[in-house]
């Protein structure tokens, strides 16, 4: 990975649905540059695209036009199996609601994306990116035993587990409550001071102001990218003590 | 690895949700029982007929006079079999024993005791062709059959119902209005339906054919033993050729009589065997097709319950084969879950369900095919569903409430 050059690269990005009352410009050419090891958010009022965005940058949708680099590999024409090796080798995603596999323990859940990536161990690996998220001790509830912020950590670690270039958030506060939802932004913090590389979709500007950079989209358009003053680090140590660097 | 935590995830869901799965399994349950009973039944039935037919003699040949109602139209007249027939065939080589044989059926008096069974004039190898052993006394012999003496050798069944316990040798029962002296009693072999052999009263040929069957010349079958196996074929063309002789037959003539070996008969069953078999198998193949199609339902339920599921493995890396297996997985989870069961039930079935005189005979290959044809039908209905869940988007997935 070089510092210097965008990790993510969007060059005129369109994206239309096509609907019985006539095509949808969701993506109006959209240009966006991502660093290495940024804590970066996407903000936006609803129905503004940042939902179509989203899928997008995690390889979940393709692109009608436009190019997108994705750790200097263009991703814009993959498609089918392509984009499903694409998402589990340089992406990990964190839902608003979740996600997490029922009837699989934590650790399963973690392990799965090691298992489609043909790895045969992977129970340490997932064990370890448990720790990094505190919840080596519960490794063997099921989502349903789990509070939503320890459910949330879990996603997290299942999002770290493979290394991935990108962690792409939607909204990972939105199913939680405040204080709650603090201390997973924390988690993110550390983890972004770890040198991993966030992107976070939310429409709460609370939220947005931990990124240091902020991209504002509005009918499918970027309308501003804003730096914001780094937050306090004093902060997020009194809530959680500092963690070991993940390897 | 991935595939032990699908295997598990797979039982994970099946016990989750217990009533489902058992309705969804009991398709395959019955379909697999019925076929393990079916092809005991019919392995049963033929091992049956194959034990009576070896029990009845090895090397057999039998010999019978032309039936009118088997086969009508003759070009001639058709002669019956005689003794001067009988006493041809024992010089083909390879025959050991040949035996002239006439039954009929009438009632046996001892005392106040009546039954009514089969009475068999035959000569004394008779009991060497088909493997009859004296348990007392003994059989009559040469001279009995030169004399026309009035003797009876009785079947143990027939010994029970006239004597009860008590021992029958040297007393004399009345066969019709004629009185014979019983000289010996038959080793049990068991009855077959039907026919009981133990049940039987077996006298000199001659005695019958003069003081029974008012002089009766036409004999009912020619019995007789061949040295080896491999005799039965040429020693059976000899016979034609003799008999066609004797008869006076031209070359257009068809025979006036019928020459069956027990090869033949063996081969007979054994076709009956597999007609059994068939048959009844098509009837089991539709219970395990009704059985298919409910796993391929309870399957596609599965896959539109799991959509959501489906979308969280994708984004995290899923491909296409990964999801088409997981749940090809369990799919023969499920079939083979019931063909495990249902082989059980099969075995247990064909193990107390007794069948008029057997009981099914249950042999491995039976449980390895019925097994594979389970997993078969686990692939084959739950492909369709499988390969629709493979190829969900993973957007609306993820979207699936
Ligand atoms: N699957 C879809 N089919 C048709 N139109 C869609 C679809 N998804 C989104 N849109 C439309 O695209 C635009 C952007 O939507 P979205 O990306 O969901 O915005 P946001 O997430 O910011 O609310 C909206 O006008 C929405 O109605
Ligand atoms: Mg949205």
């Amino acid at each position: 990975m070089e510092l210097d050059k965008p990790l993510l690269e969007l060059k005129q990005i369109v994206k239309r649905y096509h609907l019985d009352a006539g095509d949808v410009l969701a993506l109006d050419h959209i240009n966006l540059q991502i660093m290495p090891r940024e804590m970066f958010a996407i903000t936006g009022p609803s129905g503004s695209g940042k939902s179509t965005l989203m899928n997008i940058l995690g390889c979940l949708d393709v692109a009608d036009e436009g190019e997108y680099i994705l750790d200097g590999e263009d991703v814009s024409e993959l498609q089918g199996d392509e984009l499903s090796v694409i998402r589990n080798r340089k992406i990990g995603f964190v839902f608003q609601s979740f996600n997490l596999l029922p009837r699989l323990s934590a650790l399963e859940n973690v392990e799965m994306p090691l298992l489609y990536a043909g790895i045969r161990n992977a129970r340490g690996a997932a064990t370890e990116a448990l720790e990094t998220v505190g919840l080596a001790e519960r490794m063997h509830h099921e989502p349903a035993q789990l509070s939503g912020g320890q459910r949330q950590r879990v996603a997290i670690a299942r999002a770290i587990v493979t290394n991935p270039a990108i962690i792409l958030a939607d909204e990972p506060t939105g199913n939680l409550d405040s204080r709650v939802g603090r201390d997973i932004l924390n988690l993110f913090h550390d983890l972004n001071r770890q040198g991993r590389t966030i992107v976070m979709v939310t429409h709460d500007s609370n939220v947005a102001k931990h990124c240091a950079r902020e991209a504002r989209i509005r009918d499918g358009r970027v309308t501003d990218v804003l730096d914001h003053p780094p937050i306090g680090t004093q902060d997020v140590a009194d809530i959680q003590p500092p963690l070991a660097a993940a390897g | 690895m991935l595939f032990w935590t699908t295997i598990k995830l797979a039982l994970r869901s099946l016990m989750s949700n217990k009533l489902r799965s058992i309705l969804t399994m009991l398709g395959m349950i019955i379909g697999v029982a019925a076929v393990i009973a079916m092809l005991a039944l019919g392995n049963g039935a033929k091992a049956s007929i194959m034990k009576w037919v070896s029990q009845m003699g090895k090397n057999t040949i039998t010999v019978f006079p032309h039936n009118p109602r088997i086969a009508p139209v003759l070009n001639g007249a058709a002669e019956p079999l005689t003794i001067g027939d009988a006493r041809a065939l024992l010089s083909i080589p390879g025959v050991k024993y040949v035996s002239p044989v006439v039954t009929t059926s009438m009632p046996v008096k001892w005392s106040n005791y009546h039954t009514y069974c089969s009475i068999i004039g035959c000569a004394s190898t008779y009991i060497l062709i088909h493997d009859f052993r004296v348990q007392s006394g003994q059989m009559f012999n040469y001279f009995d059959v030169r004399d026309m003496a009035s003797v009876a050798v009785i079947g143990p069944e027939t010994a029970t119902r006239l004597f009860g316990s008590q021992n029958p040798l040297g007393h004399t029962i009345t066969i019709g209005t004629v009185r014979f002296k019983i000289i010996g009693v038959l080793v049990p072999k068991g009855r077959h339906g039907w026919f009981d052999p133990d049940n039987q009263v077996l006298l000199p040929y001659t005695t019958a054919m003069t003081k029974l069957m008012g002089r009766q010349i036409s004999l009912n079958h020619i019995d007789l033993q061949v040295q080896h196996a491999s005799d039965l074929s040429p020693v059976q063309e000899k016979i034609q050729t003799i008999l066609r002789i004797r008869h006076s037959l031209l070359a257009g003539d068809t025979d006036d009589f019928w020459i069956s070996n027990q090869l033949q008969v063996i081969k007979m069953a054994d076709r009956i065997g597999g007609a059994f078999t068939i048959f009844l198998g098509s009837v089991a193949g539709i219970s395990l097709l009704v059985g298919g199609i409910g796993i391929m339902n309870i399957m596609l339920v599965t896959v539109t319950e799991r959509t959501r599921e489906i979308g969280i493995r994708k984004a995290i890396g899923a491909r296409q084969r990964d999801i088409l297996r997981q749940f090809l997985i369990e799919s023969v989870l499920v079939s083979l879950l019931g063909g495990f069961i249902g082989v059980g039930v099969g075995v247990i079935a064909s193990h107390y369900v007794k069948f008029r005189n057997f009981t099914g005979i249950v042999e491995p290959h039976m449980i390895v095919l019925a097994l594979s044809i389970s997993a078969g039908i686990g692939i084959f209905f739950g492909y369709y569903p499988a390969r629709r869940a493979a190829r969900l988007n993973p957007i609306e997935a993820l979207r699936y409430e």
